[in-house]
């Protein structure tokens, strides 16, 4: 029935398949809708945050959302800004994943801004903060760097929906499609430039909370560490993430998408970043215990308790941090398939526990005498948002991947033959 | 975030003009990416190929 909306030269499942693993990811986003539509009516009571926890798992996701999503801009400044200079050699390779990283970016940015939209409890007065903005906070700039760089990864994913077969047939589609693209690096450096500043205001915004001293950090200018950790970070993620979600790409449709050297070059890249953002974590945990922490009057075991206790930081810079960036960076393990995922899997958790340690162990450390240390658990709805947001991902990457030319080395990778003749428009073909 | 709103402030305050400055950079970075994706296409649909070819960048972007 959409055969005719297939891509030239590549064979995709029949739609009654597609539409099966549709329904699977529609249900997490009707379970999301249904949350959602309960905190719109009834309030932010439908979730367990309170005064202690202003931030909850929403931001969590929020944050983990932006922080693999950087492999869109990272990607393309990669390959549009400095690609045709210092990474010549490999240009092949990335413009392989560079769509998969623009449509994988634009689903996180995406979804982080709706769960956004929820998370502030009266989304009709979720305008006040670009008309009345305060340009001294940390949370302006995030707001408006987030919003402008959503427009941006629109603009970058436009050339790829108007390369759809049946939409390039009109002419006004593939004029402006193909115009887009030409100035392709024009938005891949507005890019860059607004995630450089909204991936370190996130973490700024931690930084800057001088009443909390497991946040709190000193810094260049007005910057504090964090600021810096988690551009680094985040850099250091992305690639890992489009790399991952390729593979199971790849596993789900049994067809190999891109050639292995892509995936050695992104596992090198994520590797590499992520090993010197380990060694400045280390540094910048071990200043902040010898110098925020006795200057705060408190030691080291005080932020550490049950159930957020030490092992959390074991876990976040041991396990999925040095252990990854040792598999990633070593030729003879990166080369081994198996090893490479876990790596990259290895990665992209590390970063989550981080953006989850950062708000959920901040807000859970007292600051009152008075205080006890707190715990936080979900609600279904809190869960319902964020499951429908990873249901809406998989769905649109599932789309693109369907009915857009998203990875360009398929159709040479995958041919399709007919009685032994390789066809290049088998989208016409009816399969059983 | 515009002059007409009452907190907007023309006092030479450098937190307020960098971060607006550069606000208003992006988005005309923006604005003019699509404009000029705009025009193009309405020249070459029209027929304007002429001037379709002399405003067709070529640096910095197809120097790569």
């Amino acid at each position: 029935m959409d055969l005719a909306l297939i891509p030239n030269g590549v064979q995709r499942c029949s739609l009654k398949t597609f539409t099966s693993w549709a329904v699977l990811w529609i249900v997490l986003i009707v379970w999301g809708l249904v949350s959602a539509f309960l905190v719109f009516w009834k309030g932010l009571n439908q979730t367990n945050m309170n005064h202690y926890f202003a931030f909850g798992l929403w931001i969590v996701f929020d944050l983990s959302l932006i922080a693999l999503g950087a492999g869109a801009f990272f990607t393309g400044f990669l390959t549009h800004i400095i690609g045709g200079i210092f990474l010549y050699p490999f240009r092949d390779n990335l413009r392989a994943v560079v769509n998969a990283a623009v449509v994988i970016g634009f689903i996180c940015y995406s979804a982080a801004i709706a769960m956004l939209g929820v998370d502030i409890g009266q989304p009709i007065r979720g305008w006040f903060i670009f008309w009345h903005a305060n340009v001294h906070s940390m949370l302006t700039e995030v707001s408006f760097c987030i919003t402008a760089y959503l427009g941006v990864l629109t603009i970058e994913y436009l050339p790829l929906i108007l390369s759809n077969r049946k939409l390039k047939q009109v002419p006004e589609f593939n004029i402006f499609g193909n115009t887009l693209h030409h100035i392709v690096a024009l938005f891949a450096a507005v890019g860059t430039f607004l995630s450089f500043f909204h991936q370190g205001s996130l973490g700024g915004m931690f930084g800057v909370l001088f009443g909390r001293p497991f946040a709190f950090r000193e810094g260049f200018f007005i910057w504090p560490w964090t600021f810096f950790l988690f551009i680094h970070s985040s850099i250091a993620a992305g690639p890992a993430f489009t790399l991952l979600c390729i593979w199971v790409a790849q596993k789900a449709t049994g067809k190999q998408l891109v050639t292995r050297d892509t995936f050695t070059l992104l596992a090198k890249i994520s590797g590499w970043l992520l090993a010197t953002y380990m060694i400045a974590k280390i540094a910048d945990t071990i200043g902040w215990a010898y110098g925020v922490v006795p200057r705060a009057g408190l030691s080291f075991m005080d932020f550490f308790q049950a159930p957020y206790g030490v092992w959390l930081i074991i876990a976040e810079i041991g396990i999925f941090g040095i252990i990854p960036a040792i598999i990633l960076i070593t030729p003879k393990y990166r080369e081994r398939e198996n090893l490479l995922v876990i790596g990259a899997l290895m990665n992209v958790i590390g970063i989550v526990l981080n953006r989850f340690i950062v708000t959920i162990q901040t807000l859970a450390i007292p600051v009152m005498p008075f205080d006890r240390f707190m715990t936080y658990f979900p609600t279904w709805q809190e869960w319902g948002i964020a499951f429908g947001s990873i249901g809406y991902g998989i769905l649109i990457f599932s789309l693109s991947y369907r009915y857009l030319p998203m990875f360009p080395q398929e159709p040479e990778l995958n041919p399709v033959e007919v009685l032994g003749t390789v066809v290049t428009d088998s989208g016409a073909i009816k399969r059983s | 975030m515009f002059p007409f709103v009452f907190e907007w402030s023309w006092q030479l305050d450098w937190g307020r003009i960098v971060f607006m400055g550069l606000l208003y950079m992006v988005l005309g970075a923006i604005s003019l990416g699509m404009l000029y994706a705009f025009v193009m296409t309405w020249l070459k649909l029209t027929g304007r190929d002429k001037l379709y070819e002399r405003l067709w960048l070529r640096f910095p972007f197809t120097l790569w």
